[in-house]
């Protein structure tokens, strides 16, 4: 911990600032023109990275990340060609969806060409040795970055005011309408943009191989930092991408440079709050206009007439008698599909009635899971207690995280759910002492008079229904009400003395403890936890029950659960491609059937 | 040259426009007077396509528009100017004209960045100005100049007069009559009578989403009851 080591930090930071800085830059411009989050912006970057360490071995490094960048870029030119124009006049959240789903697509395709070893990409020639910066040696090649990021700035900055095309970029950003009302043919704009984007995340993938392994884990933590930083800087801002990549990783740096590594996550989100504080639009970005096409429209609920109760109650008699005949591995799966039916009915209650879009739901299960995990194995509390205080961990984490995501509207707020659900994986995945690391944790059992599965599932059923009746009473209570009031119209909710911000705090805490609740029956039901439990796929599992179930139906998230545990039970183990498999089954649901199978149901009777 | 055949459009289930029509000759200034909220910018931009329409039909040249999307109308020359101007706060005067600018197109005039600067003087001296900090007349003047750069053949003005000083209102109509005079087209929402008077050769009143009267501007000024039925100024 010495001056010199934190300026070898500074310059370490600096090199990597540039690479997400493109990722950023990209996105940015994409989001200006198109109004598109692209949530797949990483695994572009992440499929930067693997052709250019493959390319290398083939033509060289020099002209391997050209090559590399290039062929991102052709890539996305399909990616807007076959499925972008199809979604451009859908709800944001489809939108967002379809970019979640093509990450998933794109991972599993990089699994299927490159295998799950990381690769290790070679050194850049004439670039390879040292520069001896105040008796620290420093890569020429960090420095060769360094000098990249301001000169990409620069050039994309020239483009944007110089050319013919950078202008009704700027145009189209501004006022979509307008521009096609003054005959600017948008379609060939928006490829263009979503190209251009594609190549720079390409390049800064490319750029990195010497630095970094090309590895399948990329795309998901880049796509974080890069939300991080538009989020910071502004989303449609270049120069606020730039300022903000810069002020994040020097700030990481700086805190590697002391020595507290651990401390690289919470300053980045010590940062983020306090620009949302101080300038909720990021350090250069504007005001945003509320989205042209923002949810569903959506009927209200329908309150649960007497026909919806008894069918209620016909439902909860079954699954009480069901262990009278069933065995104890159909046991576990209705404790599965009960555990995740309460998981999807918290994702479904801010989606559905409060508009709010959370991509990393699985947070909150994970806390709930390694609370009662922690509370159990380092014997603080007995089982029940922990059952009981997990999820007050998680309610905890949603109302912290929950502050900053419903300060922002429609994507930001999707965003950032995203990153923190990232920050909270890592912490999981690096904090060996308490959560086990990588490896997670073992011995996670239930109280002997539990230890039963039947015993077991008459506990999870009691707790999900119990929880899950809740939330229908919520729905169609004053709160409710005021929810729904502050998505459809957030001004006139307010007007009328609604304090939409806190009450869409509540049920973004309320759903987060649920969702503990869900976690940690799920953590006693199978005896361990991994870093798995809330990782991003697992938020996607979640999307795609309340999807399946569709969003405007109250129902819908338990049929939505019950169907997707089963069909992963039965298919999923035996798949190697099931990231694939699930982001085509969200890809078809968004092209075909954006309402649900709950919907589908209803139009047919 | 514009002919539109039994329109009937809205926002979303809320019909705003019932069987309308109108003509627009070639070289011809029709006003369509209206009150507020009677369907003026409804009209014009369901011509646009940027509404959709439920039925009726629109001749363009002799070449049908409805249907298509709002850019490929504006390329086959029909400029659009909407009542909120629009422009792009975050361009310079030069680069809202660059954003504009189409090819040139036979039996049309031609235009460029100094022609349009000749027609509006204003706008030649705040060239590299942000459209941010530009006046309202600025901003109409600047609106203007964006979509005569396309070369149209025909204009939609929505409200041009709305809310500028006396001086500038003349300003406006004097290069209205100078561009009939290169032979466009234009069809010109307005509420005030006396505006439309400046310009137009035509009126055309709309109440409730329905054409209620045509006639010279002359006939208006010639029946009080009818000016008191339907303008209020
Ligand atoms: N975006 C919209 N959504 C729904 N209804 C609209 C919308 N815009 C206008 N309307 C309705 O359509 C009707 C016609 O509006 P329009 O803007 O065409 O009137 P106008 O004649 O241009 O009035 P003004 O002189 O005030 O500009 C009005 O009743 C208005 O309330
Ligand atoms: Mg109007």
């Amino acid at each position: 911990m010495s001056w010199e080591s934190i300026l070898i930090q500074l310059l370490n930071g600096l090199a990597g600032a540039s690479s997400l800085f493109l990722v950023a830059a990209g996105l940015s411009l994409i989001f200006g023109v198109t109004r598109i989050v692209n949530f797949a912006h990483g695994s572009l970057y992440m499929l930067g990275m693997y052709l250019a360490v493959w390319l290398s071995g083939r033509v060289g490094f020099w002209v391997a990340v050209p090559l590399a960048a290039v062929s991102v870029g052709l890539v996305g030119f399909f990616i807007e060609f076959f499925l972008l124009k199809k979604i451009y006049k859908a709800p944001e959240l489809l939108q967002l969806l379809a970019t979640f789903a093509l990450a998933l697509v794109i991972k599993d395709a990089a699994l299927w060409a490159w295998g799950p070893e990381d690769m290790l990409g070679p050194r850049a020639p004439g670039f390879s040795g040292a520069v001896n910066i105040a008796g620290s040696a420093v890569p020429q090649y960090d420095l060769l970055l360094i000098l990249l990021g301001p000169l990409v700035l620069v050039f994309l900055q020239l483009v944007l005011s110089k050319t013919r095309w950078g202008i009704l970029v700027r145009a189209a950003s501004e006022d979509r309408e307008m521009a096609g009302a003054l005959g600017v043919n948008q379609r060939w704009l928006f490829t263009g943009v979503f190209v251009l984007g594609a190549l720079l995340a390409g390049l800064g993938g490319a750029l990195q191989i010497p630095r970094e392994p090309a590895s399948l884990n990329v795309d998901l933590r880049v796509i974080s930092d890069a939300f991080v930083v538009v989020v910071v800087g502004g989303l449609g801002s270049i120069p606020g991408a730039f300022l903000a990549a810069l002020l994040i990783a020097e700030a990481k740096a700086f805190c590697t440079g002391l020595g507290y590594s651990e401390a690289t996550l919470v300053i980045e989100f010590v940062i983020m709050a306090a620009v949302l504080v101080w300038r909720p639009w990021g350090l250069l970005g504007r005001a945003q206009a509320p989205a042209k096409n923002p949810g569903f429209a959506q009927a209200p609920a329908e309150f649960p007439a007497r026909k919806v109760f008894i069918a209620g109650a016909v439902l909860l008699a079954v699954l009480a008698l069901l262990p009278v005949a069933a065995g104890g591995y159909t046991l576990v799966l209705l404790t599965d599909m009960l555990v995740f039916a309460l998981f999807a009915t918290s994702l479904h209650f801010i989606m559905g009635p409060g508009g709010l879009y959370s991509f990393g739901h699985a947070a909150y299960f994970g806390i709930g899971a390694y609370a009662a995990g922690i509370l159990v194995l380092n014997k603080i509390t007995t089982m029940e207690f922990a059952l009981a205080l997990a999820p007050l961990a998680a309610g905890l984490g949603a109302l912290l995280f929950g502050w900053f995501c419903v300060r922002l509207s429609g994507v930001y707020s999707a965003m950032l759910t995203l990153a923190f659900a990232q920050i909270a994986w890592s912490a999981a995945f690096q904090w060996n002492a308490l959560t086990g690391g990588s490896n997670g944790m073992v011995g996670i059992w239930p109280a002997p008079w539990l230890a039963s599965k039947t015993a077991y599932y008459y506990l999870t059923l009691i707790l999900c229904a119990a929880a899950i009746s809740f939330f229908w009473r919520a729905i169609h209570s004053p709160f409710g009400y005021a929810l729904r009031a502050g998505r459809d119209s957030p001004q006139r909710a307010d007007a009328s003395g609604i304090d939409v911000r806190a009450v869409q705090w509540a049920a973004f805490t309320i759903a987060g403890l649920a969702a503990g609740v869900a976690g940690s029956l799920y953590a006693f039901s199978k005896g361990s936890i991994s870093p798995e439990s809330l990782g991003i796929q697992r938020s996607v599992d979640g999307l795609v029950m309340v999807m399946l179930g569709g969003i405007q139906t109250l129902t819908g998230p338990l049929w939505g659960a019950a169907l997707f545990t089963w069909l992963q039970d039965a298919t999923a183990r035996n798949l190697d491609y099931w990231r694939a498999v699930t982001g085509m089954v969200i890809l078809a649901l968004v092209l075909l059937l954006p309402n649900g199978i709950g919907s589908f149901f209803q139009k047919k009777k | 040259m514009l002919e539109l055949k039994r329109l009937n459009s809205g926002y979303g289930r809320a019909q705003v426009l019932f069987d309308f029509e109108l003509r627009l000759g070639a070289g011809e200034v029709v006003a369509l007077l209206g009150r507020n909220g009677a369907g003026k910018s409804t009209a014009l931009k369901a011509t646009m396509g940027l509404l959709p329409l439920f039925s009726g039909e629109i001749l363009f040249n002799r070449e049908k528009l409805q249907g298509l999307e709002p850019f490929r109308i504006a390329r086959l020359g029909l400029g659009y100017v909407p009542e909120d101007r629009r422009i792009f706060t975050g361009l310079s005067v030069r680069e809202n004209l660059e954003a504009g600018r189409q090819p040139p197109r036979a039996g049309a005039p031609r235009w460029t960045p100094e022609k349009l600067f000749e027609l509006f003087p204003n706008l030649g001296r705040m060239r590299d100005r942000n459209g941010v900090s530009m006046s309202g007349g600025e901003q109409q003047m600047l609106a203007i100049a964006r979509t005569l750069m396309g070369n149209p053949r025909a204009l939609l003005l929505d409200e041009p007069f709305e809310g500028l000083a006396p001086v500038i209102v003349d300003a406006v109509a004097a290069s209205i009559r100078e561009l009939k005079r290169e032979g466009l087209s234009v069809l010109l929402c307005e509420q005030n009578l006396r505006y439309a008077r400046l310009v137009a050769d035509r009126a055309c009143i709309i109440e409730m989403g329905r054409i209620c009267h045509t006639g010279s501007l002359a006939g208006l000024d010639s029946d009080p009851a009818l000016r008191e039925r339907y303008l209020s100024f």
